[in-house]
C-alpha cells in the first residue's frame, strides 16, 4: 500500500460529520499512469473522500500526499494549483456563458483587465482539438448534451494541467456511444501519465476502464485490489455489501387478492405512451428503467402531482379522480417521494411532526384542533415500530441520517393506512443494514393486505424484492416479468431497447 | 427510545447548566428581555411606572397585532410588504364609510374588509400565479398605497362620529382598548399556531413546500388563507389607528412593514420558514417597543433612535446565528 511508485496517496484518512463517521482510517495510493476504480454504496465514503481530495472538506485526521509530499488543500482552488481536479456529477459550469469561456474560467487571458479574444479562441480551440471535440466556441454551454459539457470540464482540467482527474460517477447520464468516447480520453489521459480515479456504480465499466480498485463499505476501506486480473464481478459485489445477495432482500412470498390498484391508458407528463398496470392486494410490483423512463412521473400523475393527459384510475374497481396529492391519499394512495431531502423531509420540524403532517387530519376535534395525545402516540408507535433511531421524538428531522429520515417518510404514510402505497426509491443513499430492516418493512406492507409499487434504480434489488417487475422506457411500459423470469439480463434488455415481451397488461381483456 | 439511542448533533451534554441552557436554546430572546427590563427600570428615570408602561404598551399595540398574522407568513416561508399600506387605506375607508352612512359598525367593517380584500388578492397571486411573494405584496404596497391617497383625495380624513372614537381610545380595568385587543390576538394566534392543522400546515410549507405538498397538504388554500389574514388584521389594525387619531390618513404608517418584520425577526422568526414561535414575535415586539420607549425617556434625539434599532437588530439576528451553528441545526 505504501507503494513507492504511488503518485497519489491517502494516508489513514479520517472524517467525522455531525453524527456521522464518512470515513474512517482509509490509506491506499494511485499510480501514475493508472485508473484507480472506487466502488460502494451509497455512502460508503466515495463522495466523501473525493471532497476531500478537491479540497472541498478537510478531513478530520490523516493526510494527502502527492509524489511523496504532504498536501493540505483549503479550497478547491488549491488542490487545482497543484495539479488536482475532480470532476463530479453535478458539473460545474456556467450555463449563460460561452464554450471558450468556460474552458478558461478564472483564466480568461486579458490585458489590463480587457479580454484578448484571439487568444482565448486559440487556446480553447487546442484544448477541445485535443480532447477531438467538434464544439462551436461561442455557443453558451446550456445548450450543449450532459456528454460534450462533460468534456469541457475535462478541458479545464487539462488547462491547469490537472495530474490527478477524479471522476465521480461519470457516465450516469451518458449514452452508450458517450461513454465509448469518455472512456477513449480517459485511456488517452492514463497514456500521458495522469493519475486517475474513477468512481462508478458500475461495476462493468470499473472493469472496462480500471487498473486497481478500491472497496468502501460505511467509510471503511474493505480492500484494494492492485491487478484487476484476479478480481471476479461477485469478489467485488461481496465486498460492497459484505453479505451475500439473498441475505439482504430476505425475500417473503404471499398471498395476493383481487386487484386493488388499476391503471388504464394513463398519459401525461414524462409518460407519453399510455401507461396500464394493475397492483393486487398483497401484492409487490416493481417498477425499473434508465433515468428518464418515465417511472417517477407515472407514480407522480396517479398521485396528482401532475395532471394526467388521458387515462383512468381504478381503486378497488370503482375510478377516482385524483387531481391532488391530498385527494390521492384520501381516496386511499400514499407515495413516499424520491427526493427524500427536496420532496420528503421538513428538516426544521420534528420528528413527531413529521410523521403526523398527514395524518394528523384524521386525528383532529371541532375541524382544525390538533389531538396532540393522539400524535404523540401515533409518533411514538412508529419510531417503535420501525426503529426509528431518534434521541427523541422532538428532535428535528434534518438531525437525523438518511435512513431514518427514510423511516420517517415511510410512518409519515402508513399512518395514513392507504390501500395503495407506492415507493420511489425507498432505499437511496441508505446503509445496508437499513436496507435491509426497509425490506422487511415491505413485506410486511404485502403481509398486511397493501398494495404496494416499489420503484427503484438498484436492478438488485427489484429482482430482489419484488412478486412482478414492470420495465419503462422512454415514457412507456415495455415489459412486464414476473419473479420467477426475472433476470438482470432481461430486465436490463428490455429498460435499455425499449422493445417489449409483450405481456404488459395494456390491451388486456378486462 | 427502546435503548436506540443515538447521539446526534444538536443533542446536548448533560451538564448542570442544563435547564438555562434549555430556556436560552428555546427562548434566549425572552432571557434577555427581562434582563433588559430590569435594567431599564433601575436605570431610566420613569420608566416603570403605571403611566409609562400603559404608553408602552400602546405605542406596540398595532405592531403585536399585526406581527401575529406576519408571524404565519413569515412561518410559510413568505414576506408581506403591503401591510403599511393596508393600514393607510383601509383606515381611509373606515373614515369615508363612517362620513357616508353614518355607521360606526358599518365603517369598522368596510375598513376590516378593504384590509382583506387587499390580502386576498395578494394571496391568489402569490398561490395561482406563482408571482414571488416579495414582488407581489411589495407591488401591493404600491396600489393599496395609491388607492388610499386616491380615495382622500390626499386629504386626512376627519371623522366627525365621536361614537367611533371609543374602539381605540376606551379605557377597560384602566387599560385602553388597543392593548386588550392586541391580548386578544396574540391568544388567539398562538392557539392557531400551535394546537391547529392550519397554523402547523403553516409551518410545514414553510420548512419544506414540495414536502408539504407531497404529503396532502392544500399548499395553495393555505397561502391564500394567510394572506387574507394578514390583509383583515392589517384592516382592523388600520380602523383602530383611525380611532385613536379620530380620522383615516392616507400617509400613515409608512415604513411599518419592517418594523413588523423586524420585531418577528428579533424574537427569532426564521426568514427562510418553518420555524416561528408566539412568543418569539411577542417578545420581539416587546424589545422594539420598549428600546423606543426608553430612548423616548431618554431624550436620545431621533437620528439616534434610528441607528439604535438597526443595530439591536443586527445584533439579535447574530445571537440567533451562533445559537443556531452550535445547536447543529439545519440552515
Amino acid at each position: 500500500m505504501m507503494d513507492m511508485t504511488s503518485f497519489l496517496e491517502f494516508r489513514n484518512i479520517s472524517k467525522h460529520f455531525p453524527g456521522v463517521q464518512a470515513l474512517d482510517g482509509v490509506s491506499f495510493g494511485v499510480r501514475e499512469g493508472s485508473v484507480h476504480g472506487l466502488v460502494g454504496e451509497n455512502g460508503a465514503g466515495k463522495s466523501t473522500l473525493l471532497k476531500i481530495l478537491s479540497g472541498a472538506h478537510p478531513p478530520t485526521s490523516g493526510s494527502v500526499l502527492l509524489s511523496g509530499q504532504e498536501v493540505g488543500f483549503s479550497s478547491p482552488r488549491d488542490a487545482l494549483d497543484a495539479g488536482i481536479a475532480v470532476i463530479y456529477q453535478e458539473l460545474n459550469l456556467v450555463p449563460d456563458m460561452s464554450v471558450a469561456e468556460n474552458l478558461l474560467l478564472g483564466h480568461l487571458p486579458q490585458r489590463r483587465g480587457f479580454i484578448r479574444r484571439e487568444k482565448l479562441f486559440q487556446t480553447a480551440r487546442g484544448m477541445l482539438d485535443y480532447l477531438t471535440e467538434n464544439i462551436d466556441l461561442n455557443v453558451k454551454v446550456k445548450r450543449l448534451p450532459i456528454a460534450q459539457r462533460q468534456m469541457i470540464e475535462i478541458g479545464k482540467a487539462l488547462l491547469h494541467n490537472a495530474k490527478v482527474i477524479a471522476f465521480d460517477e461519470p457516465t450516469s447520464s451518458l449514452s452508450g456511444m458517450e461513454t465509448k468516447q469518455l472512456f477513449r480520453i480517459i485511456e488517452a489521459l492514463r497514456a500521458e501519465g495522469c493519475a486517475i480515479i474513477y468512481v462508478s456504480h458500475r461495476i462493468n465499466e470499473i472493469f472496462e476502464i480500471c487498473d486497481a480498485l478500491t472497496v468502501f463499505r460505511d467509510g471503511r476501506l474493505i480492500e484494494t485490489f492492485e491487478r484487476m486480473s484476479s478480481v471476479t464481478h461477485d469478489m467485488v459485489v461481496s465486498r460492497m455489501v459484505g453479505r451475500s445477495i439473498e441475505d439482504i432482500y430476505g425475500y417473503r412470498s404471499r398471498e395476493t387478492g383481487e386487484t386493488v390498484l388499476d391503471v388504464q391508458a394513463v398519459s401525461g407528463p414524462g409518460v407519453s405512451e399510455p401507461a396500464s398496470f394493475s397492483v393486487r392486494k398483497g401484492e409487490i410490483v416493481g417498477f425499473f428503467g434508465l433515468v428518464g423512463a418515465g417511472r417517477s412521473e407515472l407514480m407522480r400523475i396517479i398521485y396528482g402531482v401532475e395532471k394526467a393527459i388521458a387515462g383512468k384510475v381504478l381503486l378497488n374497481g370503482k375510478q377516482v379522480l385524483i387531481d391532488s396529492p391530498a385527494k390521492a391519499l384520501n381516496v386511499g394512495i400514499a407515495l413516499c417521494p424520491e427526493d427524500r431531502k427536496l420532496e420528503g423531509i421538513i428538516p426544521v420540524r420534528d420528528v413527531k411532526e413529521n410523521i403526523n403532517i398527514s395524518v394528523r387530519k384524521q386525528f383532529v376535534r371541532a375541524g382544525f384542533f390538533l389531538n396532540k395525545a393522539r400524535e404523540r402516540e401515533n409518533a411514538a408507535d412508529f419510531i417503535e415500530k420501525l426503529q426509528i433511531k431518534t434521541p427523541s421524538m422532538e428532535q428535528l428531522a434534518g438531525n437525523l441520517s438518511g435512513g431514518n429520515q427514510q423511516k420517517i417518510i415511510l410512518a409519515r404514510n402508513l399512518s395514513i393506512r392507504t390501500a395503495v402505497i407506492i415507493l420511489d426509491e425507498p432505499t437511496r443513499g441508505i446503509d445496508v443494514g437499513t436496507k435491509s430492516e426497509i425490506y422487511r418493512l415491505i413485506y410486511s406492507l404485502g403481509e398486511r393486505g397493501m398494495a404496494v409499487v416499489v420503484v427503484s434504480s438498484e436492478l438488485p434489488e427489484i429482482i430482489g424484492i419484488c412478486d412482478r417487475i414492470i420495465v419503462m422506457s422512454k415514457g412507456a411500459i415495455v415489459a412486464e416479468v414476473p419473479r420467477a423470469q426475472a433476470t438482470e439480463e432481461t430486465i436490463l434488455h428490455y429498460a435499455l431497447s425499449g422493445h417489449g415481451n409483450g405481456q404488459t397488461t395494456t390491451g388486456e381483456a378486462k | 427510545m427502546n435503548g436506540n439511542t443515538l447521539k446526534v448533533a444538536g443533542q446536548q451534554s448533560i451538564s448542570v447548566g442544563r435547564v438555562f441552557s434549555r430556556l436560552w436554546e428555546n427562548s434566549g430572546m425572552i432571557v434577555v428581555y427581562i434582563v433588559l427590563f430590569i435594567l431599564l427600570s433601575i436605570f431610566v428615570p420613569f420608566f416603570f411606572t403605571w403611566r409609562n408602561m400603559i404608553a408602552l404598551a400602546l405605542s406596540i399595540s398595532m405592531l403585536g397585532m399585526v406581527a401575529c398574522t406576519m408571524l404565519f407568513c413569515l412561518a410559510s416561508g413568505h414576506f408581506d410588504l403591503s401591510v403599511s399600506s393596508i393600514v393607510a387605506f383601509s383606515g381611509v375607508v373606515a373614515g369615508v364609510a363612517i362620513n357616508g352612512t353614518g355607521s360606526v359598525i358599518l365603517g369598522i367593517f368596510a375598513g376590516i374588509l378593504a384590509g382583506g380584500i387587499f390580502g386576498l388578492l395578494n394571496g391568489v397571486i402569490i398561490a395561482k400565479a406563482h408571482i414571488n411573494a416579495l414582488i407581489t405584496t411589495l407591488a401591493m404596497m404600491h396600489i393599496a398605497r395609491g388607492f388610499a391617497y386616491i380615495v382622500s383625495g390626499g386629504q386626512a380624513m376627519s371623522i366627525g362620529n365621536t361614537g367611533f372614537f371609543g374602539l381605540g381610545n376606551d379605557i377597560f380595568l384602566g387599560v385602553p382598548s388597543p392593548i386588550w385587543i392586541t391580548i386578544a390576538c396574540f391568544a388567539v394566534f398562538a392557539v392557531l399556531i400551535n394546537y391547529t392543522t392550519y397554523g402547523r400546515n403553516t409551518l410545514a410549507i414553510g420548512g419544506n413546500i414540495e414536502a408539504a405538498r407531497l404529503a396532502g397538504i392544500n399548499v395553495d388554500r393555505i397561502k391564500i388563507i394567510i394572506f387574507s389574514m394578514q390583509g383583515l388584521m392589517a384592516g382592523f389594525a388600520g380602523v383602530i389607528l383611525a380611532s385613536r387619531m379620530t380620522s383615516g390618513q392616507p400617509n400613515a404608517a409608512q415604513g411599518f412593514e419592517l418594523n413588523v418584520i423586524s420585531s418577528c425577526v428579533l424574537g427569532g422568526v426564521s426568514l427562510t420558514g418553518g420555524v416561528a414561535p408566539i412568543h418569539g414575535a411577542i417578545v420581539g415586539v416587546l424589545i422594539m417597543g420598549t428600546v423606543q420607549d426608553a430612548m423616548s425617556l431618554l431624550n436620545i434625539p431621533t437620528f439616534y433612535q434610528y441607528v439604535v434599532r438597526g443595530v439591536i437588530l443586527l445584533i439579535a439576528v447574530m445571537i440567533d446565528q451562533i445559537k443556531q451553528h452550535r445547536s447543529g441545526k439545519p440552515t
